[in-house]
């Protein structure tokens, strides 16, 4: 499980989170949801690291990552698989190699059983027979599942995925959101994703957390959502007329 | 001064936290074959023409009978070995290796790629940069040493095919009053030139923040930031170490 406490971050004088507080449950697909430039990708770097919030706590099961040293966030950032809005594939190394990069790094595995992992990874990610392709000879849906293949070879506890069907077709998105929350429920992985889909939202959302101009307004399940009574949720959810439809109907 | 402070705050990060030692060497190989294998084309065609151009300049001004002629090959053999070979070549090596480390690097920065190392847990700092001033550090002055001998040999076909000098004469000249000082004080050069090249591009790809057009900037920013240090640093070791070295 993860916790955050407080969490807040300005650049300049933008004021791009205001005090976020909230948990993302072991086993579940948490989903951060909210517009564009609401804060959703921010909050996701500050949970992970790569941005240092102003104020506020991050805790890794009850391990407090934002005020740990180097090497204990090192040790955490090792439990931690990423999926990132292009993929972030090292354009120098093939599908295979990018997927032995982190077991090759973190672990000392015997080669032959790096490649089974690698082989087996790909394997879930529905890829097969693309270990010698470059990623610039793979489409995008692709890219996003090597990066998910990746982003799982070394069996995280944490999976975070940061608009994972961004730039896809609609049914390409819907098997990746398919594929991420199989993983979670699978590997009973703390997964928290970004994402501005209602598709997602309605599909993967067990535990869905709305962002609003850097102010959490809403927390439930897209169970709930259809019903939460924020008019700036409602707005966000009812923005397409397929939406529009199912509430008036 | 912000900036340097962000340098050499940046030059501290590549010592900490370090990946195996395996990890480092197998990059190092790598970025050398990178960094010199494939300067080694352009170094010796452009040091191959800057002696037989230094030859051939240096006959015409040679007016009067009085001089031996062996004075041409000496003039092309202080000109290379302590200016030509070690800094013109820092210009060609900002040029070809510093662009194209900025651009790497930055191409990585805006691709998350760097993000996506720093979520494993590794230093990406040190994992990126570290190999690539290592590997300059050994490839440099190997460069330099063949930009030197490539800029004598092309000064020599220069001048012997054009009939300027003889080949006796050219030979007599390089080997007149040799100061072997020379040669220790052009390795200290390429080394101080080789790691401000790589630190520095490597400085300005890491920091790239944007896109395409952003690395585009820190690449052009690579290069002459990384000449201007050159050229301020090649001055500078020529006011401290020339006394020392050449005893002049």
């Amino acid at each position: 499980m993860i916790t955050i406490e407080n969490i807040s971050k300005t650049f300049g004088d933008k004021t791009i989170l205001n005090g976020i507080s909230g948990t993302f449950e072991k086993g579940k697909t948490n989903l951060i949801i909210g517009a564009s430039g609401t804060g959703k990708s921010v909050l996701l770097k500050c949970i992970v690291g790569l941005v240092t919030p102003d104020t506020g706590t991050v805790y890794y099961d009850s391990r407090n990552f934002t005020e740990a040293d180097k090497e204990v966030k090192t040790e955490v950032r090792r439990e931690i698989g990423m999926l990132f809005q292009g993929g972030a594939l090292f354009d120098s190394k093939n599908v295979e190699e990018n997927i032995l990069f982190p077991l090759d790094i973190l672990t000392t595995m015997p080669v032959s059983e790096k490649l089974d992992r690698v082989n087996f990874c790909l394997k879930r990610v529905g890829l097969e027979n693309v270990n010698k392709k470059m990623p610039s000879e793979i489409s995008g849906g692709m890219k996003k599942r090597v990066g998910i293949a990746r982003a799982i070879v070394n069996n995280p506890n944490y999976l975070f995925c940061d608009e994972p069907n961004s730039g896809l077709d609609p049914q390409t998105s819907i098997l990746i959101d398919e594929l991420i929350q199989e993983i979670t429920h699978e590997f009973n992985t703390t997964t928290v994703v970004v994402t501005h889909d209602m598709n997602s939202v309605m599909g993967i959302g067990e535990k869905i957390m709305f962002l609003y101009k850097g102010d959490k307004l809403w927390e439930g399940s897209s169970k709930n959502i259809m019903h939460s009574g924020v008019k700036q949720l409602d707005d966000f959810v009812f923005t397409n007329k397929v939406m529009k439809s199912l509430k008036e109907g | 001064m912000e900036g340097f402070g962000k340098y050499v705050m940046f030059l501290s990060s590549l010592f900490v936290r370090r990946e195996s030692f395996k990890t480092y060497f197998d990059l190092t190989i790598e970025e050398s074959y990178q960094i010199g294998v494939k300067s080694i084309y352009l170094v010796a065609l452009v040091s191959c023409f800057i002696g037989a151009v230094t030859t051939i300049q240096t006959a015409y001004n040679l007016v009067t009978p009085l001089v031996p002629k062996s004075v041409i090959s000496n003039v092309v053999r202080e000109m290379t070995l302590l200016e030509l070979a070690p800094t013109i070549m820092a210009v060609i090596y900002a040029g070809k290796v510093g662009s194209s480390m900025a651009s790497g690097i930055g191409s990585m920065r805006i691709t998350e790629q760097i993000d996506a190392l720093e979520v494993m847990g590794i230093n990406s700092s040190s994992y990126l940069v570290l190999p690539k001033i290592v590997a300059s550090l050994l490839m440099y002055p190997m460069l330099v040493i063949v930009a030197g001998v490539c800029a004598l040999f092309g000064g020599y076909l220069a001048g012997t095919l054009t009939g300027v000098v003889t080949p006796t004469d050219y030979i007599t000249g390089i080997r007149l009053n040799f100061n072997d000082g020379v040669i220790l004080f052009a390795m200290i050069k390429a080394f101080v030139f080789a790691f401000l090249i790589a630190s520095i591009s490597s400085y300005k790809g890491f920091f790239t923040s944007g896109g395409a057009l952003e690395v585009g900037i820190a690449s052009t920013e690579a290069v002459t930031t990384s000449v201007i240090a050159v050229l301020l640093s090649d001055y500078f070791l020529a006011q401290f170490l020339a006394p020392i070295l050449l005893g002049v």
